[in-house]
């Protein structure tokens, strides 16, 4: 102990200290950084003493109650983990049993891809990881490519491919006239990108609109990417979130799997099975032949190693540990199913409450819109108005988190939106 | 006037009308743009050109390809002196009881939930890792002047702090020992920053150059950044003695070079967390700034779970907090937020005293059978009257002796007697034990007077 305070503590004399005059700091000149706009938002929302408030801002599900969810099938995939296993390092390309059960989520229970090794897959660090690590692959390998980035899109997205180096362009996706989609623009972008453009796709529940396109449309959206040679990068955070049925979520990616495109798609466990802070997700890409998946996932890990060397463990074990017995399987669909099924029908609520509240303006797109985020309409200064008068928290594009919303609030969130667009 | 497609369709009309619709627009389009017709055949198998058929296999890993060769040895007298991971006696890896508990009290503790980490990791954890490493009476940390964020073991430390320095620091070249952990160079060059060496092993005396790291650290231009490894050098095992830190110090003051540590054995080398962290505490001491990575992974057998931290203790509480927010851009773009489970067992059983006395002491049994091993295989060697001087073998401290073996001997090692290293001759004592240290001594015997 008097050892320990002794070595710690100044035991140097400063004037005993070569070039103690020079101890200005390096980093004086270094800016303050924004705060992120999402996180923030949460940050603001706890500080509120208010006893109504209510964070419609980050996209994590609550229930009913309004509070976080662990899923039954997790806990007792933690009971089956805990005590058992070491804490080994994973191969650089993380858990194979986890991600083997993965990509048949994506790619489809019997996939002849996954059968023929054609897919080089690795697990990574939840989505933002798994569209971080394609980001810098694609650097590497097509470093004269760039990726189209939808507008509006998770904002992250434009940070992620940003620090890999990538040049981004933008297309029309978002309608706000409609609140819908903008067909015909995207489609013009598409065909207007360069030949061999890499584009960003949500493969279900659009983050942060809620807009998605129709089954047909996709499958136009994929003819004319496909007449470009265009690149097809998937993110996929809500499968099963969207729809309730997660075969039914991965509808684009299948659309495009048959049209022959070579993929790459992010997903995330973050939301479906509540794993957020588990961080468990994955980065696959499908290839000519298996001597290319080897390839491909090898030069996967070599930008792995000097990131963070191997994934981690535990979420990877509660994922694989759940998608490999069958009776958890089951659980999880259910759990899934309820989860999406409840964000459905308050979308219903709010939109029904609206309405009777004799609303000037249409809320049809409240319903239309799918997964975890409703694309408001609302403007900053009425978010604004909605965080100071009512200590309503959402991000100021007007991003409603309907996780969020619940039966003991959806009056309340209703009649204040009301008041701020009558 | 093109039609608007803007709402989700309906599922009134069948999907070969749909389908036919579609055509018929694209056809009727005032404004066409001349295009390569494509053979629509939607249900083909499309084994075009890939983007990426160009990308070639990658060489294995040399660390992490040893393992991979020896898993697929069938011998029975084969061993794993490879990756650096603890092992019993037994030869298991272990999961030490402290953790095991502190398992057990989160999975118990209904209240847990999995949400989001705040992009800086658990505050908890990195206040408690903080006082780990600087000791709880550090100044630095009485002063705010330190931001430790949470992140993926050493190397996502190590990453993190690189990228930070790649953006905001003057000088864009690292220095660091040769020889090192063969991850070191492939970090920093991705995180923008180019790399240089200074001398630091001496393979004639397989101790440290201490007057060729004097002469390159006292040329390198001013600023410069220089990775040190805290304690337990890897892969050598050469620490320099007290003395020769509190020199390196004052050079690298004089020089106002950045010190970035590494300290991936905290409590490994010595058996005594604070001798362990000497070498950092001493420039903290001075008042000077540093970079901190710190790693879990091996003193508390946390390996997969990936577990560390980055510090950056700075001169000013004010600058330490602008360090912080840019540090979060780095992050968010790379993975967001550090998982839970790790940190959240590593913050359980630092706050609780007793369980952190539980860990000393299971961390002191893991240094005290690396020792242990040490000795056995040095007297091992002495038995066999095994020409050269061993003795780098008692000297050198940590997981890892830099045998001096060279590459040719290693592969007969391999051939011979099914004993795995890595090719620049490092053994990670920790794959030793009593009963396979004859069987080791018994291969460097053979291999140093059969093959030179």
């Amino acid at each position: 102990m008097a050892i320990r305070r002794a070595m710690s503590g100044r035991i140097m004399d400063r004037t005993a200290v070569v070039g103690a005059r020079y101890m200005s700091s390096w980093w004086r000149s270094v800016q303050p950084a924004p705060k992120d706009p999402i996180l923030g938002v949460t940050e603001a929302f706890l500080a509120d003493q208010s006893p109504d408030k209510v964070n419609v801002g980050v996209g994590a599900y609550r229930d009913d109650n309004g509070k976080p969810v662990v899923l039954e099938c997790v806990r007792e995939a933690e009971r089956r983990i805990a005590g058992n296993l070491n804490m080994e390092y994973l191969p650089m390309g993380g858990s194979v049993k986890m991600v083997e059960e993965t990509l048949k989520l994506a790619y489809g229970e019997n996939s002849e891809l996954i059968k023929e090794k054609r897919i080089a897959a690795v697990q990574a660090l939840s989505g933002t990881g798994a569209c971080r690590l394609f980001a810098d692959f694609q650097k590497r390998f097509c470093p004269d490519s760039q990726i189209y980035i939808p507008v509006p899109t998770w904002a992250n997205h434009h940070n992620i491919w940003r620090d890999a180096q990538v040049s981004q362009k933008t297309y029309h996706y978002y309608h706000p006239e409609s609140k819908g989609l903008d067909f015909a623009a995207m489609i013009d972008d598409i065909k207007n990108a360069p030949n061999g453009s890499f584009f960003l796709l949500h493969a279900c529940a659009h983050n942060p609109t809620g807009v998605d396109p129709s089954e047909e449309q996709w499958r136009e959206i994929s003819h004319h990417i496909k007449a470009k040679g265009h690149f097809a990068f998937f993110d996929m955070a809500y499968q099963g979130f969207a729809s309730g049925d997660p075969e039914k979520d991965a509808k684009a990616i299948r659309i495009f799997l048959e049209d022959g495109h070579h993929i790459g798609i992010a997903q995330s466990y973050a939301k479906n099975m509540g794993l957020y802070g588990q961080r468990v997700g994955c980065l696959s890409v499908l290839c000519e032949d298996k001597k290319q998946a080897v390839a491909v996932k090898s030069q996967l890990q070599q930008l792995a190693r000097p990131m963070y060397s191997n994934p981690p463990v535990h979420g990877a074990l509660i994922v694989s540990t759940i998608l490999s017995d069958p009776d958890l399987k089951k659980q999880w669909l259910k759990e899934v199913k309820v989860m999406a099924d409840r964000i459905i029908g308050m979308r219903t609520a709010l939109r029904g409450n609206l309405e009777k509240l004799g609303s000037p303006l249409s809320w049809q797109h409240i319903t239309n819109q799918i997964g975890m985020f409703c694309y408001s309409g609302l403007t900053p200064e009425q978010v604004d108005r909605l965080t100071n008068e009512f200590h309503i928290y959402m991000t100021r594009n007007g991003r409603i988190s309907m996780a969020g919303v619940t039966t003991g609030n959806v009056k309340y969130l209703a009649n204040a939106i009301h008041e701020v667009t009558k | 006037m093109r039609p608007e497609f803007t709402s989700p369709s309906s599922s009134s009309s069948s999907s070969a009308d749909r389908r036919l619709n579609a055509l018929v627009r694209h056809l009727a389009t005032a404004s066409t743009v001349s295009q390569t017709t494509v053979a629509f055949s939607p249900t083909s198998g499309f084994h075009g050109d890939s983007v990426f058929s160009h990308v070639v296999r990658a060489p294995e890993d040399p660390i992490l390809g040893v393992t991979v060769a020896y898993n697929k040895d069938p011998s029975p007298v084969k061993l794993n002196l490879g990756v650096g991971a603890y092992r019993t006696e037994e030869g298991k890896p272990l999961v030490l009881n402290v953790v095991r508990k502190a398992e057990q009290m989160l999975l118990n503790d209904k209240s847990r939930v999995k949400e989001y980490l705040p992009i800086v990791g658990i505050a908890e954890f990195n206040k408690l890792s903080a006082q780990l490493i600087f000791g709880a009476d550090s100044p630095a940390i009485g002063e705010n002047r330190v931001t430790t964020v949470q992140c993926l073991s050493g190397t996502g430390s190590l990453r993190v702090g690189a990228e930070f320095l790649a953006r905001h620091y003057h000088q864009k070249t690292i220095y660091i020992p040769q020889p090192t952990w063969g991850n070191h160079p492939k970090v920093f060059t991705l995180a923008g920053l180019s790399v240089k060496t200074y001398r630091y092993y001496d393979p004639t005396t397989r101790g440290l150059n201490f007057q060729g790291l004097l002469e390159d650290l006292g040329s390198t231009p001013s600023g410069s950044i220089v990775l040190l490894h805290a304690c337990a050098h890897n892969p050598t095992g050469v620490d320099p003695t007290r003395q020769q830190w509190e020199q390196i110090r004052q050079l690298m003051r004089s020089k106002a070079l950045l010190p970035f540590f590494d300290s991936a054995y905290q409590g490994f080398a010595s058996g005594n967390l604070d001798e362990d962290a000497q070498s950092i505490r001493m420039f903290v001491a001075d008042g000077g700034e540093c970079f901190v990575a710190q790693s879990y992974a091996k003193n508390m057998g946390l390996y997969g779970e990936r577990v560390g931290a980055l510090s950056v203790v700075c001169t000013a509480a004010d600058v330490a907090s602008k360090v912080e927010s840019q540090l979060k851009l780095v992050i968010r773009p790379m993975f967001s937020n550090p998982p839970i489970h790790g940190a959240s067992i590593v913050a359980t059983i630092l706050k609780d005293s007793n369980m952190f006395n539980e860990w000393t002491i299971e961390l002191k049994a893991m240094a005290d059978r690396i020792i242990s091993m040490r000795k056995q295989l040095f007297d091992a060697l002495r038995a066999r009257g095994t020409p050269g001087d061993w003795s780098h073998i008692i000297k050198q401290i940590g997981m890892f002796t830099f045998t001096g073996l060279n590459s040719k001997q290693v592969e007969f090692m391999t051939r011979e007697y099914h004993i795995y290293m890595t090719s620049d001759g490092r053994i990670s004592m920790a794959g030793l034990s009593s009963k396979t240290v004859p069987h080791l001594a018994d291969a460097i015997h053979a291999a140093v007077t059969r093959m030179s």
